[in-house]
């Protein structure tokens, strides 16, 4: 066991954890932010997108030793109070079905955002693509990012 | 089912004679973890103490040298996409790390975990192939360095000895005048393990090829370089009848198997088509 300081969505966290244990698994049961989900478990879903020191990675994928002193946002650190206009240009467009993949295709737009002022579809579509849905057909999903243009 | 926590370790690592240190111990570098951590959740990773080596400056960044390029082990697929240099003199690393994954796999996975790997299916090892790289190995005997060539010794066999790291890799950006190609044939455009690759890189002077080098990957145990399609290409004019020839002695250069992803047939003809689809860019 290690002690490991995150900083998460801004607050400090200290946690007493495996340092192999997965970030994903830090964040869901110490810090209990159950908005970042798991689906694959070997990156190739997207579910468990967090932003960590200002780049998309993978949760699942992230040893928590390598998380420590590193700031890290989640779909809760999206929010401020009321909803991003992001999450709301999901729900308008119907962005979001079932919601399992929601948190992380609103994390890799937020990180896609974040890189390009105003992206092509193009450029949406790519990034994105490290993100499963087998609800929406992705449509919705492009035309939510579209929506909130340079926005997030 | 995923590995048992109790059975590993993973410990920091903040200089390089640290890092000696444990792999003397028989600890096991951990980079990127994009290769680590899906083996931990097949539960295949071997148990053991693994050590952090992200944070070892001595294996980071891409340098820019006189006259050459130095790629830091720890060089993720997005640092590689977004230099400006390996952009203009190497495109086609460019064009196999934005095919690595998606972003967030980019964002994580190194180079030099790419290479240790020796996977046939890597992306990086036919580019480094074609532009004649060397790599540099690091002890704590000191630093060691070979032609890429060499490094690759059969499936998933390398060159590199228990006590060493990968250091960087070089390249020397001579190839200006060349037409650079790259192909990955997969399943899906984002993720996909390929089931066949090519980097080639030529120079033509009225359509009469005066250097051409090509490697595969997927297709043979370790990435190939195609030395008899390259042989008998040298000093030709493309005409169609070349073209059908060097697709006829291609089968002499790989040798493609059936695995899970894909038949050692299917993988002979794609490979055969992308390396027409080269020839007929360029001529
Ligand atoms: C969803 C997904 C998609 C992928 N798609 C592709 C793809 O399209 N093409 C492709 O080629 N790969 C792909 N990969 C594989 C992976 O991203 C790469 O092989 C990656 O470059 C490994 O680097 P890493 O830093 O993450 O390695 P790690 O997982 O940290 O390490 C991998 C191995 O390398 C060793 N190692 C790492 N660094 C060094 C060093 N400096 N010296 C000595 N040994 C070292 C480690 O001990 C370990 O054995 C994919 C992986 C995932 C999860
Ligand atoms: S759960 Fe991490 S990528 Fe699927
Ligand atoms: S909304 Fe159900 S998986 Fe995307």
């Amino acid at each position: 066991m290690k002690k490991l300081k995150l900083l998460v969505n801004s607050k400090t966290f200290t946690v007493d954890c495996h340092p192999f244990a997965r970030l994903l698994d830090v964040l869901r049961e110490e810090l209990k932010l159950t908005g970042t989900k798991e689906g694959c478990g070997e990156g190739e879903c997207g579910a468990c997108s967090v932003i960590m020191d200002g780049k998309l990675v993978n949760s699942c994928l992230v040893p928590a030793l390598q998380a420590h002193n590193k700031k890290i946002l989640t779909v809760e650190g999206l929010s401020n109070k009321s909803m991003s206009p992001l999450q709301k240009a999901f729900i308008q467009c119907g962005g979001a079905q079932c919601g399992i993949c929601t948190p992380g295709m609103l994390i890799a737009a937020h990180a896609m955002k974040t890189r390009k002022k105003n992206p092509s579809k193009e450029d949406i579509r790519e990034g994105l693509s490290g993100n499963l849905c087998r609800c929406t057909g992705y449509s919705q999903i492009i035309e939510s990012v579209q929506k909130c243009g340079g926005r997030s | 089912m995923r590995g048992y926590l109790p059975d590993y370790d993973l410990s920091s690592t903040e200089n390089l004679t640290e890092a000696f240190g444990k792999l003397a111990e028989g600890e096991k570098p951990f980079a990127g973890g994009t290769d680590i951590m899906v083996l931990m959740d097949a539960g295949v990773l071997p148990a053991g103490r693994y050590f952090d080596i992200s944070k070892l400056k001595e294996l980071g960044g891409i340098k820019v040298l006189k006259d050459q390029v130095s790629l830091g082990a720890l060089a993720t697929y997005s640092d590689v996409r977004n230099h400006k240099t390996i952009q203009k003199h190497f495109p086609i690393l460019v064009e196999s790390a934005k095919e690595v994954g998606a972003i967030a796999i980019q964002n994580r996975g190194t180079v030099g975990g790419n290479i240790a790997n020796a996977s046939p299916a890597a992306d990086f090892p036919p580019c480094l192939l074609v532009y004649e790289a060397k790599i540099n190995l690091i002890s704590s005997s000191g630093l060691r360095t070979l032609d890429y060539t060499q490094f690759h010794l059969g499936y998933k066999k390398s060159e590199i000895r228990p006590d060493e790291l990968i250091q960087s890799v070089l390249l020397e950006p001579r190839f200006l005048d060349y037409h650079h190609f790259w192909r990955k044939v997969g399943s899906r455009q984002a993720q996909a393990i390929s089931k066949t690759m090519v980097a080639a890189i030529a120079k033509v002077n009225r359509r009469k090829i005066e250097d051409i080098k090509i490697a595969f990957g997927s297709v043979a145990p370790t990435a190939v370089r195609c030395r008899k399609v390259e042989s008998f290409l040298l000093g030709k004019k493309l005409t169609s009848e070349v073209i059908l020839e060097a697709k006829n002695i291609l089968t002499k250069d790989i040798q493609p198997i059936d695995d899970i992803r894909s038949t050692g047939k299917y993988r002979l003809i794609a490979s055969q088509n992308v390396l027409e689809e080269f020839l007929c860019g360029i001529g």
